[in-house]
């Protein structure tokens, strides 16, 4: 199996806190990976570390069989991650679909002359630009809602808004920081489907999540998170039985 | 902008043209209508045109990117000065208006960049100091490059500036054509006219493109713009040089059509009154800030040839001057606004695309 990404001795200090101590992981091309672990394991800085919000303080990421060097969040995005956010940030004063054009801002090109003259070229992007917004709102059932402001859009859909916004910039790795945070049973069960659907149509996903029912469902492979280092590696089922797992989220045996 | 409704008519192209029609007919006999009351009054819409040109410029930063420039008459007076140093009597340089306007365009850009640059990490209540002692700065230099080079004069400030000529046809003096007399005001309306025509057509277009949702997705929230690739530095940058540069624009034409600049034009009072002119209209809805804009420019003029005859009418002496009032009402105007419409008189609408295209 090739690695998609792969993250080398990452280590990333806050002060005294050692929030991620020396992870290692590889993610398989086509895999949906899950990271999980106790409030405070780590799970989120690790996001952030790996799409250019922080530094870490040593390691490295190897993306596609390059180095990623994560100079900024852009960067990151060029290179192929996309990501969600665990607090949702859509942009709330705009509208559903254009939330969505924006995700093709990073694949698209026209600048302030083109957009002035609007020549024949630009007028093509736009339009490219559009209709692969309303598909993405398709796909993810939300075309009803194409010219609702994303704030005024239920919490389920803003969530399935946040993943079309990062699908749209085409992305190889899809990074979801507790896509099912709030959402009800049934919800829960339609996100599951829609993540198999995008694995299937060929992108990768690294997904954080407390839903432990839908992490053994969906997963491929989960790393567990512990205070900053991994704990465990493997398939959720060997996963769930490991010693240390347990420990970390129920706590040591008495002495 | 509200694009419901501009749709709807654009669908009966016979009633659009006649709107075009009628409006383009109403802002060609508007200078005269008002030269017939006093030819101040078309020198005072002029003024009115200039600031809406500044606050369209403003919109851009303001607006569209979210980012709180309290400086922005530096750009103005950057426009004018360049203008006014590259013809006038001043290094007895006299370039023709073609060729300054851009590159007035071009410096107040530049100082855009200058002020962005370093601000790029600020947000809110500190972009607006930086951007406010900025704009002081801009002034001070002003009134301070006099010694021990003498560039700008000084608190006198640069007269006889030259006035924009096109051929033989000079725009400050009166020219007769078909037996009606243009005079230098109404010549510089109509070539306001066409530069405000221009800018509002380049303001709708950047809007409503790539570059112009990146600025607003910047204004919405800057974490998700950068994760969704939005180079964030670039597109910010990009923000404070359009604005800047329409406020160079609108300078170079201010020092043509005043003939005299110096630094007491460019206070910070007047960037706070540009910004009130964008708040009022309605932040980020064209329309709507040139609308707050003329609103802005013209109430103060008519309060002015109004309070004093009133008074004297009323009570048979002056007890409240025009220049207190003028304040008073806009201290009362702001606070209605905040409590009744916080989002400007016409706020920017959810723009709602057409569903097949």
């Amino acid at each position: 199996m090739s690695a998609l990404l792969e993250a080398r001795n990452i280590y990333k200090r806050f002060g005294g806190l050692e929030a991620l101590s020396d992870v290692t992981l590889a993610i398989g091309e086509r895999e949906i990976y899950g990271l999980i672990g106790p409030n405070g394991a780590g799970k989120t800085t690790f996001f952030n570390v790996l799409t250019g919000f922080y530094g870490a303080d040593s390691g490295e990421f190897r993306f596609a069989g390059a180095p990623l060097v994560a100079r900024s969040p852009h960067h990151v995005a060029k290179a192929g991650i996309a990501r969600t956010f665990q607090n949702i940030r859509l942009f709330g004063n705009m509208t559903a679909l254009e939330n969505v054009m924006v995700g093709r801002h990073l694949r698209t090109h026209a600048g302030v002359i083109g957009a002035v003259l609007r020549g024949a070229g630009t007028r093509r992007e736009e339009r490219a630009i559009h209709e692969r917004a309303r598909r993405l709102l398709e796909y993810f059932g939300l075309t009803a809602h194409a010219n609702d402001l994303a704030h005024n859009l239920p919490y389920g859909d803003q969530r399935r808004l946040e993943i079309a916004r990062a699908l749209a910039t085409d992305p190889r790795l899809l990074a979801l920081d507790e896509p099912a945070a709030g959402m009800n049973a049934t919800e829960t069960a339609a996100l599951r489907g829609l993540l198999e659907r995008i694995r299937a149509d060929g992108t990768t996903i690294l997904l954080i999540e407390h839903d432990v029912k839908l992490v053994m469902g969906l997963c491929d492979r989960v790393a567990v998170l512990d205070y900053g280092r991994k704990i465990a590696e493997g398939a959720p089922a060997a996963v769930q039985r490991d010693n240390a797992v347990i420990e970390a989220y129920l706590g040591g045996a008495l002495a | 902008m509200n694009v419901e409704w501009f749709s709807r008519i654009r669908r009966h192209p016979a009633a659009f043209k006649l709107g075009m029609i009628l409006i383009a007919a109403a802002l060609a006999i508007l200078p005269f209508a008002l030269a017939a009351v006093g030819t101040t009054w078309v020198r005072i819409l002029n003024l009115a045109i200039l600031f809406t040109l500044l606050s369209l410029g403003l919109n851009i930063v303001v607006g569209f990117a979210g980012l709180l420039d309290l400086g922005y008459i530096a750009f103005y007076g950057v426009g004018a000065y360049t203008y006014a140093l590259l013809a006038s009597p001043q290094f007895d340089v006299h370039l023709p208006f073609w060729a300054i306007l851009p590159l007035g365009a071009a410096v107040a850009c530049l100082f855009g960049v200058l002020l962005g640059a370093p601000t790029l990490k600020l947000r809110g209540d500190y972009l607006a100091i930086v951007t406010l002692g900025f704009g002081e700065i801009v002034r001070i230099f002003f009134n301070n490059l006099s010694y021990p080079v003498n560039i700008t004069n000084g608190p006198q400030g640069i007269s006889r500036i030259d006035p924009i000529r096109i051929g033989g046809l000079s725009f400050n003096t009166s020219d007769t054509l078909l037996g009606i007399d243009f005079s230098g005001p109404i010549k510089y309306y109509y070539l306001l006219i066409l530069v405000l025509l221009a800018v509002i057509v380049i303001n709708v277009r950047l809007e409503d493109s790539r570059i112009g949702r990146a600025w607003q997705a910047i204004r919405e929230d800057e974490i998700a713009a950068g994760a969704m690739g939005i180079n964030t530095t670039h597109v910010k940058l990009l923000a404070f040089a359009m604005g800047a540069s329409f406020g160079g624009i609108a300078g170079g034409l201010f020092a043509a059509i005043q003939g005299f600049v110096s630094p007491e034009s460019f206070a910070w009072i007047e960037s706070i009154m540009v910004l009130s002119m964008v708040v009022l209209g309605g932040m980020g809805n064209i329309w709507g800030v040139i609308v707050g804009a003329l609103l802005l420019s013209f109430v103060p003029e008519f309060l002015r040839y109004t309070v004093d005859p009133l008074q004297r009418a009323l009570i048979g002496r002056v007890v409240i001057e025009p220049e207190v009032i003028r304040m008073l009402l806009f201290g009362l105007a702001l606070v209605l606004m905040m409590l009744f419409r916080p989002a400007g008189l016409w706020p920017s609408k959810v723009r709602r695309r057409e569903l097949a295209e």
